[in-house]
């Protein structure tokens, strides 16, 4: 068995930025306590959600220019995996949320009605649910050529929708979560140098292994089409 | 005479503990586990979850690529 080198390369990054992550000097800042180490988790899986989407639909186009079936494949594979990404941020952001955003004198429901009110939350729910409406989409149509051609140019729409749901309309709000002003986490002002060294390596660590699982899920695609290929 | 077998038991394990949390004070590997908070406790769980994950992709990697191999020939 041959491994490519970037699957390598993941490994390494993740072992550096969960050891590294979890050891290495932050800001103290209050309110978020030790909790800021989240960064290294949290954001990265939004990371590679958006990555992970951005190749997708590449693959969509290239799907729509070439007619290959193989592209199909990849990019429903990508699209699934950046699903998968964009839930776990979703879920480790709402267990961050109720320790940092809730008021803890007060019992736990009577914040969540306030936090998820919360626009950048509304958002992400929002690119997450029309990503889900592009699955539904393509497992309601039985014609092979069909479900590619149109899960294609939905794959397009919900792209292009990804942009005001998580990127335009929560900065134009009032929000709790930062990133208020210009991008959060890549502006070079608002983020430590001690949290830079670990974060764009565990942003790259964490792309690379839902690439690494989205190459698995194509493999095993690519086997099972072999007839069709 | 079986519950003075366990009595005796149960009072040579716990004798035993408390002997070794006494030896243990002094080894460097176990001051390291308890300092900070405990913090590498937390780096030790979350690091065998990752090479968990790693062990498990790399194994899912071998079997595909096997499938691969034999679809080739």
């Amino acid at each position: 068995m041959k491994i490519s080198w970037w699957k390598i390369l993941s490994i390494v990054l993740l072992a550096y930025a969960i050891v590294g992550g979890l050891l290495l000097p932050v800001p103290e800042l209050p309110q978020l306590g030790e909790t800021i180490r989240n960064l290294y988790f949290h954001v990265c899986m939004w990371f590679a959600m958006m990555i992970l989407y951005t190749f997708s639909v590449v693959y969509s186009i290239k799907y729509l220019r070439t007619s290959s079936f193989k592209f199909d494949i990849k990019a429903k594979a990508y699209a699934d995996v950046g699903t998968f990404m964009g839930l776990l941020g979703y879920s480790t952001g709402a267990i961050w949320a109720s320790y940092t955003w809730a008021d803890p004198n007060n019992p736990a429901y009577a914040s969540f009605g306030s936090i998820m009110r919360e626009p950048k939350l509304i958002g992400a729910a929002m690119a997450l649910l029309i990503y889900g409406a592009y699955f539904v989409l393509r497992s309601s149509i039985i014609d092979m050529d069909q479900r590619a051609r149109v899960s294609a140019v939905f794959n397009i729409f919900s792209y292009a929708m990804l942009f005001p749901s998580i990127w335009i309309i929560p900065r134009l709000l009032p929000s709790l979560h930062p990133g208020q002003e210009g991008n959060p986490a890549l502006n070079f002002n608002d983020i430590d140098l001690r949290m830079r060294i670990v974060f764009y390596p565990a942003v790259i660590g964490w792309t690379l292994m839902g690439a690494w699982i989205t190459n698995i899920k194509i493999r095993t695609e690519m086997i099972r089409e072999k007839n069709i290929l | 005479m079986k519950t003075k077998l366990l009595v005796f038991l149960f009072l040579v394990i716990g004798s035993n503990l408390t002997a070794q949390t006494n030896s243990i004070k002094n080894e460097t590997m176990a001051d390291l586990m308890r300092s900070n908070g405990k913090i590498y406790v937390v780096v030790a769980v979350v690091a065998t979850i990752l090479i968990g994950l790693i062990a498990y992709m790399l194994r899912v990697e071998k079997k595909i690529s096997t499938l691969e191999k034999d679809l080739k020939k």
